[in-house]
């Protein structure tokens, strides 16, 4: 914001002013020294055009975030969208079939299957959302109350010295790479929960998502932990004044006070584990079955399909249009849950700040 | 002889609250300033107004006229950057960058585009001297600035102001966190500085006002209430808030 | 149950939840080690695979890695920084495309890492790639630029690590006292002198972290490199920005899932593994120190 100068004319200040306040005058101080001699201020420097361009370009690369963005929506589509108008004249493809059920040659009765490989080509997306959700759903149900306890430990009952360790370290998990975890339920996981479960398939929904919670209990432990601590003071305070024992404020003052910031972890939890690509991809045996309350079941989610299956397919296929149109799918779903988990903490934030001043 | 700097109608709106309102004043050449009065009185919006210091404060309006030897100092082809460069600034809390002393006061020549090295070390040295600190540090240029005490620190900033050889030197309640004997150095280096500077002080002491001043501007509540010289101020307030103010009975 | 009693049950439940996530950490770190610890050796990390990979060294792997890596963070840091800076230093705080901006900074950050892949394989590989070809080549069955490598798998990637500097760089900005500001622009200095000679190099230790976990965040992601440029095996090291590489996440994902013969490749496996979280964990320790040490300067 640059000021806005009014006037703005040098020659009006020369002129004498009645306004001025009474004052005396005593020039006598200052006659020996010699004036500087001063240019004048229009003419004695001006910030050099270089300086503007970088500025601008500066101004220019903020775009890109933005710009990143529309062009992510825009790439994906453009490999996507043909398929809405495209011609297949043999009839082998028909869009409808990318959602509802079909009876297809030599099956009893229309069913939801996915099997690009089949003749013909079946690309049914249902039993890949179905199976996205069965493993983040799975996933949230051990990471939320994981990722939840942690913070309110940490934010109400560590000492600041435990927590300036705790803290840390389970940030840390978020940076242990998702090939890794993949691995680990692959090797060693896998085999370990058969063993004690006795699961008919060695990778399934279940192996899938106790890996994945440990790539989403740092998501939604950060996210409720910020929450969780920028509850202020105050209310606390105000609690024990009342005679609150430690639990009765946590549970009745500080949890409900910061819920909006536990949604918020619940959503953005939910979209990562949605997209999450390489621990569904190793964990979870990839068999596009339709059996949506069975946690024992090998899965083929949307995320794992397309990193198996986009390496062998030739462009402009049905089935590499079908493999960028989930992609685009699921670019929305989490731009959308991303939109709204971020929306309810920036709220939050508002609401908490201005109830403590 | 005409001032060397003037405000004409002078007000400052922060979004829609008027902080500065209609203040008409002269700053004599080689003469201490001293604006006084009540915290929140508009005081330091108006220094920071002289040298356009506020441009940058998000929602801040100048409304009137500012000028230096005549020139308006917001005219429309003035370089702010211009201002800043013969209107000077010592800040209240002492801000030496985090490098060596040297690399402090040379910061404002190099910025300048001053590079060779003698002249640099020969400004760094004369600076210094003039904002009696070059004895303190003579042997010890390459050390971070942040190891001196709160008093040369101060002494410090003020020499990186003056190295630039600005004509105006505007300081903000320049001896406010430091202790009486750092307080009463930088008062006599103010003192010295003005046979050869222009100085316009913020301060909240009146006794440092009565020490060190020419003239005194009596602020309140954004009004321009009293200016003349430092003695009759002190002596023959015209106003009655003036009075009120220096004999102690508010603020 | 008492009052007190649920107190401590309180705490002891929470508690027992930062006992299970640290217990499962401290699982998955404590097995890679162990079993990959034994394979480390200064052949393994400097030797060519050998038999179907099972033996031999990772070095093409390690040495894509880092040029994937390294070519990314060319392109990240300035891109981040800038924003940062405009974000912090330019947009005033009721500026509308700063809004948007950071808006979709944190969306960024939400995309999904296949969603990253099949962008950089129709942006960069196809758009972009194709598009050169077309105007300099003209033959399109023999593609030049418009087939997977490192350049685009690095962009790829820099687009995915933007949010992490832009984030990191911002708060850094944000830890730079306004007295240095105004100090410097009462001294005369126009405001980019302000931002390159005084804010900039003080948050310097700030977007170094943001490069480190940027780097971290980079050397760790499969998903987007998948189709921009990644290889199973390469007899040759990468030598041209058109060339595809070898990569350590990936070299994971080859060995444990397309090895012809898992039982053979599983001490190459824990081996790569080792060294791709000693990588990962290494920087996001010296990054979480680095940060911690300027916040506490900031509090001071």
């Amino acid at each position: 914001m640059t000021p806005v100068n009014e006037t703005g004319d040098a020659a009006a200040a020369g002129a004498p002013d009645p306004a001025v306040p009474p004052r005396d005058h005593d020039e006598s101080e200052a006659a020996d020294v010699p004036r500087r001699k001063s240019r004048r201020l229009a003419d004695s420097f001006r910030t050099p055009w270089t300086h503007r361009l970088v500025e601008r370009a500066v101004a220019a690369v903020a775009w890109t975030a933005i710009v990143a963005i529309a062009f992510i929506f825009v790439f994906v589509a453009r490999e996507a969208i043909p398929l809405l108008y495209e011609r297949h004249e043999d009839g082998s493809f028909r869009l409808v079939d990318l959602f509802a059920p079909r009876q297809w040659p030599g099956y009893d009765a229309p069913v939801y299957v996915w099997q690009p490989v089949g003749t013909p080509e079946k690309f049914n997306v249902v039993p890949l959302f179905v199976g996205t959700l069965k493993v983040t759903v799975l996933a949230m149900l051990l990471s939320v109350p994981l990722g939840v306890g942690c913070a309110m430990y940490v934010s109400q009952y560590a000492s600041r010295r435990v927590r300036e360790i705790v803290k840390p370290v389970i940030e840390l998990l978020a940076s242990l790479p998702s090939v890794v975890l993949g691995f680990f339920a692959l090797i060693v996981l896998a085999s370990s929960m058969q063993a004690v479960f006795g699961f008919r398939f060695r990778l399934n929904a279940t192996v899938a998502a106790v890996a994945l919670s440990l790539a989403i209990v740092p998501v939604v432990f950060t996210v409720t932990e910020d929450a969780l601590s920028s509850v202020p003071r105050s209310l606390h305070e105000a609690a024990i004044a009342l005679g609150a024992r430690k639990y009765q404020t946590t549970l009745r003052v500080v949890i409900p006070a910061a819920l909006p910031g536990i949604a918020a972890a619940i959503i953005l939890g939910f979209g990562r584990a949605i997209g999450e690509t390489m621990i569904v991809l190793m964990a979870s045996g990839n068999a596009a079955t339709l059996a949506p309350f069975d946690p024992t079941t090998s899965v083929r989610t949307v995320t794992a399909t397309i990193a198996a299956e986009l390496g062998e397919v030739a462009r402009g296929e049905p089935h590499w249009r079908v493999l960028f149109l989930l992609g685009l799918m699921l670019f929305a779903l989490t731009f959308l849950l991303n939109l709204a988990g971020g929306l309810i903490v920036r709220r939050l934030h508002r609401r908490l700040t201005a109830s403590a001043t | 002889m005409p001032a060397k700097m003037a405000t004409r109608g002078l007000s400052v709106w922060y979004g829609s609250k008027r902080a500065i309102q209609d203040v008409t004043l002269d700053v004599e050449e080689n003469a201490v300033t001293a604006l006084i009065g009540p915290s929140g009185c508009g005081k330091s919006t108006f220094l920071r107004t002289l040298n356009r210091m506020n441009d940058l404060v998000e929602g801040c309006r100048v409304e009137g006229v500012v000028t230096l030897d005549g020139e308006d100092v917001y005219g429309r082809d003035v370089d702010a950057v211009a201002v800043r460069r013969r209107v000077g600034m010592v800040f209240q809390k002492s801000n030496p960058f985090p490098r060596s002393i040297f690399e402090n006061v040379a910061f404002g020549l190099r910025i300048a585009g001053m590079r060779d090295r003698q002249t640099l070390a020969a400004r760094v040295e004369e600076s210094l001297r003039d904002a009696a600190l070059w004895d303190e540090v003579k042997d010890r240029l390459g050390d971070s600035a942040l190891a001196l005490s709160g008093g040369q620190q101060q002494r410090l900033c003020i020499a990186r102001a003056l190295a630039v050889r600005p004509e105006v030197v505007l300081m903000d309640e320049p001896a406010s966190a430091l202790d009486p004997i750092a307080t009463a150095r930088i008062e006599e280096l103010i003192r010295e500085l003005k046979r050869r500077y222009t100085i316009v002080i913020v301060t909240h002491s009146m006794q440092q006002a009565a020490r060190v001043s020419d003239f005194t501007a009596f602020f309140y509540m954004g009004e321009l209430v009293e200016y003349g010289p430092t003695e009759r101020i002190f002596t023959r307030p015209i106003q009655k808030r003036t009075e009120e103010y220096i004999t102690g009975r508010f603020g | 149950m008492t009052r007190t009693a649920r107190d401590r049950a309180l705490a002891a439940a929470t508690g027992l939840c930062v006992a299970l996530v640290l217990g499962m950490l401290l699982v998955v770190v404590g097995e890679i080690v162990r079993h990959g610890w034994p394979q480390l050796s200064w052949a393994f990390l400097t030797d060519q695979p050998t038999a179907d990979m099972t033996g031999g060294g990772i070095f093409p792997a390690i040495y894509g890695t880092v040029a994937l890596t390294l070519l990314m963070t060319v392109a990240v840091v300035p891109m981040g920084v800038a924003t940062a800076v405009w974000l912090h230093e330019y947009a005033g705080r009721s500026s509308r495309l700063a809004a948007v901006v950071r808006a979709a900074v944190h969306n960024l950050a939400g995309v999904p890492s296949i969603v990253f892949g099949l962008f950089g394989l129709g942006f960069f590989v196809l758009f972009l790639g194709g598009s050169i070809d077309d105007l300099v080549y003209g033959d399109p069955t023999r593609p030049v630029w418009g087939k997977p490598g490192v350049l685009w798998a690095a962009l790829t990637l820099a687009v995915l690590t933007l949010p992490v500097v832009i984030v990191t760089t911002e708060e850094a900005l944000r830890a730079v006292p306004r007295d240095l500001r105004e100090a410097a622009l009462g001294l005369g200095a126009t405001r980019l002198q302000t931002v390159v000679r005084v804010v900039l190099p003080n948050a310097r230790a700030g977007i170094l972290t943001g490069l480190i976990l940027a780097v971290s965040r980079g050397a760790g992601e499969v998903a987007p490199i998948l189709f921009t440029g990644a290889a199973n095996f390469l007899p040759y090291l990468p030598s041209d920005l058109r060339d595809m590489f070898m990569h350590l996440g990936y070299h994971v994902f080859v060995l444990a899932t397309q090895s012809p013969n898992v039982e053979a490749a599983r001490p190459a496996l824990y081996g790569t593994v080792l060294v791709l979280l000693v990588l990962t964990l290494s920087l996001n320790v010296a990054a979480v120190w680095l940060r911690s040490r300027y916040r506490a300067a900031l509090r001071s």
